[in-house]
């Protein structure tokens, strides 16, 4: 376990990025980077074909750490940089890590859209409940009655639920893990990355230094060990009632369909262009025509 | 482009020159959103970019185009996206980006009426100093203009050309009129074209400092995916690409931004004279006026009045020089535009000899007639 | 400096009545197949149908400056309301051109009243080919383009499958024109004393 541990260390960490990150002691952001890296590793995936996308916010910082093609983008964009590096070569493992405000608030267009479009694509969404880097403004998935920043008394809205709306919105896969549970995260960002199509893991983590602390969920600790607590495996909550599962959340695979992907549909565009280009100009040959379509 | 089209006249429209262009250029990524009156771009793209290997795709808006097209140029693949005002709003947020990652692109503006949703199918120039500075923070930007059918293909080659030289997205401003007008053009064969690639680094990837100081000011550019595995970021960064803050590295790295475009002056700013050896009265004028103007300055000089023309074919950075040297050598120096007075801002700016500037503006939707600037030109 | 030759011309009608494909057809018939200097431009509103359509032709010997039309040498015009608001700067020694049975007031004695609708009706069986039948009625009297020319552009850039349809559409607008001596008009709507004073 060290080993490995110490592999990830050597082979995958900018070491000559001056460490230590930004991110708070105990913060949920390092599980998910480690979770990460131990997928790519144990799929043998070589550096120089993995590029990683991220947002604004704490999330947005983890690409920096990692020796891979790393692009840092504008907030909420990330999936629209993905989008123009995939379509430019598709050869390459694209994946874009978001923070929950930066994936369903001000990039939610480019979220659902990226799942409609089903472009192989992994998505991991790092879902804290809240705009930590920027002082603990309530986010999209900030639950209701919370207090934050801007909702000292009591917020009013509604949070989404990005895994669900991942499934309606049309990803190919769709699986929510949690900090807490680290092995388990690794194996769904596996199955993320090997998937062909959208996918999308919603890690459940924790920001005990801007939502914990507001709303008395404990330090980093007791908010990870919550995770346990209240995380049911999906297979298990298809038998649970409604009222059984008040405050708890699922994790596992919540969708796992066969689509065609974007880029091999294109790939058909290309040809219908290229048969449509011959048969004009074979008839230009034929009846000496010029048409305005050439 | 079909090189069998060689030397035979073509009937174009503006929108579709610029799509030959581009493909001449090299251009094999697009992305963008329905708008009028730049939609014929996304039209006839999304049926010739697949024919030669390259991507149309539509996003879901203007700020997603552009993310696209940068993403698809940090591949190392040449990219556009096309617009009108509404959605060069959208663009500015990603272009800024753009400008500090130093990734080469093309936008291309074809403005309408505005502001807001305006006069969607009627011609204006209200944009021309949101292309300059619309994106937040200091930033260096080469802005275009085209006034014919030949413009629209010759400048969007040469947009791509500075965009490729310079690692800087250049912005081609293009207007309802140019963008709608059908012209008999002669295209060149793609071998007489003069094409820029980006420079790719020669060194091994373990030496590779992407954003370092060059004599070029313009640093070598690996695509993401060749084995230069580096960090991108809209941050201020270093010269490795990583993040800085320091005062020192942050001066260096803005400069730098900065001096690569004033080093490349002599090659960016293009303008075009005419009947200006003597002339004593002239008129400035950039896109689709510039023709009302060179009508205006015909008749002229059919009354015998010493007029000439010059025409701003670059925008940003402003031609300083050749606008000081008219306002030195007229008496009287007209400025049409269809917007308030953008450019006449900056010829004042540059006016030290004090010359006579007539501003002439015309914001009804309609290209202003040559007849129009007949009158200044009689009056002077 | 010597100033070089324009003729304008201005097609004019409603939106649907495939004004400015004509215009089209007609400026690349003379850029492309006829290789003469031609810039081509429109107005039109947001609404696809309805509404007032204009396009305008401007042929020259020399590269030219402004797009638009300046004064036009010849109009033609589908409907009475595009005739009332686009009659304006014809030039005096300028031809107008209408469709006989949908403009009935025509303001200028320098006129070519022809039934085009009537004619895509009657002889094609589609009045949608109207302005095909116009458009080789104005190809001829203009005498700016060669009828083969036109011909070939109008092949060129008709939706496939309609060629026929409207290549016949043209050769009937052509045929009705030969008929009409446009000698017998008024080679001004001034008089010549008027034009002396």
């Amino acid at each position: 376990m060290l080993e490995r541990a110490e592999i990830i260390r050597q082979e995958y960490l900018r070491h000559d990025k001056k460490f230590p990150h930004v991110w708070c002691p105990g913060c949920g952001n390092g599980i998910v980077m480690n979770a990460l890296l131990r997928a790519i590793h144990h799929l043998e995936l070589p550096k120089d074909n993995i590029v990683l996308a991220s947002g604004i916010g704490c999330s947005g910082r983890l690409p920096t750490y990692v020796d891979f093609n790393t692009i840092h983008t504008t907030h909420g964009r990330a999936l629209t940089f993905a989008t123009g590096v995939k379509l430019a070569k598709p050869q390459l493992s694209v994946i874009a890590v978001m923070g929950d405000g930066d994936a369903t608030a001000i990039g939610g267009n480019h979220f659902i859209h990226a799942a409609r479009r089903n472009l192989n694509i992994t998505a991991i969404i790092i879902n804290n409940n809240t705009y930590g880097m920027t002082g603990g403004q309530y986010s999209p998935t900030t639950p209701y009655g919370s207090k934050s920043t801007t909702s000292v008394y009591g917020h009013v809205e509604h949070a989404f639920n990005i895994a669900e709306l991942a499934v309606v919105a049309g990803a190919s896969f769709v699986a929510r893990g949690t900090v807490y549970h680290a092995n388990h995260l690794n194996t769904m960002i596996q199955q993320a990355i090997v998937k062909k199509g959208f996918s999308v893991v919603e890690v459940i983590s924790n920001c005990h230094v801007q939502h914990g602390r507001r709303n008395k969920l404990g330090n980093a600790v007791q908010m990870i060990n919550s995770f346990k607590e209240n995380a049911v495996p999906v297979g298990k909550a298809e038998g649970m009632t409604a009222a059984d599962m008040q405050g708890k959340f699922t994790i596992g695979v919540l969708c796992d369909v066969e689509k065609p992907v974007s880029t091999e549909e294109y790939d058909r565009v290309r040809q219908a262009a290229q048969t449509e280009a011959s048969r004009i100009a074979e008839e230009k040959a034929k009846n000496g025509v010029k048409r305005y379509e050439e | 482009m079909e090189a069998s089209e060689g030397q035979k006249k073509i009937l174009l429209q503006g929108n579709e020159a610029i799509v030959h262009g581009a493909l001449a250029a090299g251009c094999r990524f697009f992305a963008g959103y329905p708008i009028t009156p730049a939609s014929e771009i996304s039209e006839i793209l999304s049926v010739k970019l697949p024919l030669v290997g390259g991507t149309f795709i539509q996003m879901e808006d203007e700020i997603a185009s552009m993310g696209a097209i940068i993403g698809a140029s940090l591949a190392g693949v040449k990219s556009m996206t096309a617009t009108s005002g509404p959605g060069f709003s959208l663009i500015q947020e990603n272009l800024g980006y753009a400008c500090i990652t130093e990734v080469p692109c093309v936008i291309v503006n074809v403005m309408r009426g505005g502001p807001s949703t305006g006069l969607p199918t009627n011609v204006a120039q209200g944009d021309v100093l949101m292309a300059r500075w619309g994106t937040h923070g200091d930033h260096p930007i080469i802005v275009l203009s085209v006034s014919s059918v030949s413009e629209c293909f010759s400048v969007t080659i040469k947009a791509f050309n500075l965009s490729e030289k310079f690692r800087v997205p250049v912005i081609i401003l293009s207007d309802e009129v140019v963008a709608h007008t059908r012209e008999s053009v002669i295209l060149p064969n793609q071998n007489e074209i003069q094409v820029f690639d980006r420079i790719t680094p020669s060194v091994p990837p373990e030496w590779y400092k992407p954003y370092a100081e060059n004599n070029r000011g313009v640093p070598d550019m690996a695509a993401v995916g060749d084995g230069y595995r580096h960090h991108v970021t809209g941050l201020v960064h270093d010269e490795r690409g990583f993040p800085t803050q320091q005062p020192k590295e942050v001066e260096q790295f803005l400069n730098r931004l900065h001096n690569k475009i004033t080093k490349g002056f002599s090659e960016i700013v293009m303008t075009k004279s005419f009947e200006m050896e003597d002339a004593e009265v002239c008129v400035i004028a950039y896109g689709s006026v510039a023709r009302s103007a060179m009508r205006a300055v015909k008749d002229a000089r059919m009354q015998g009045i010493k007029a000439g023309m010059v025409q701003l074919v670059t925008l940003f950075p402003f031609p300083r020089k050749v606008v000081d040297s008219a306002l030195r050598q007229c008496k009287a120096v007209i400025i049409p535009e269809m917007n308030m007075g953008q450019i006449s801002r900056e010829i004042h700016r540059v006016n030290q000899a004090g010359t006579r500037i007539i501003k002439h503006n015309r914001i009804d939707g309609h290209l202003i007639t040559p007849s129009e600037i007949l009158k200044h030109l009689i009056s002077v | 400096m010597k100033s070089s030759t324009r003729y304008e011309i201005r097609f004019s009608g409603s939106g649907g009545q495939g004004i400015i494909t004509a215009a089209v057809v007609m400026a690349d018939a003379i850029g492309a197949f006829d290789g003469k200097n031609v810039c081509q431009t429109q107005s039109y509103g947001p609404e696809a149908r309805g509404g007032k359509s204009k396009a305008e032709l401007v042929i020259s010997d020399s590269p030219i400056d402004y797009p638009k039309a300046l004064q036009v040498d010849l109009l033609l015009a589908m409907t009475q309301a595009a005739c009332d608001a686009y009659f304006f700067d014809l030039k005096t020694d300028g031809l107008l051109i209408v469709d006989s049975g949908l403009v009935e007031q025509v303001p200028t004695s320098r006129a070519v009243s022809l039934p085009f609708t009537q004619i895509a009706r009657q002889q094609i069986g589609r009045e949608l080919v109207a302005n095909m039948v116009a458009l080789g009625a104005v190809g001829y009297l203009s005498g700016q383009v060669s009828m083969e020319s036109l011909h070939s552009a109008l092949l060129a850039r008709v939706p496939k499958g309609t060629e026929e349809m409207n290549r016949k559409a043209l050769q009937a607008g052509i045929d009705a024109a030969t008929k009409i001596d446009l000698s017998s008009l008024p080679r001004s709507i001034i008089s010549d004393w008027e034009s002396e004073l």
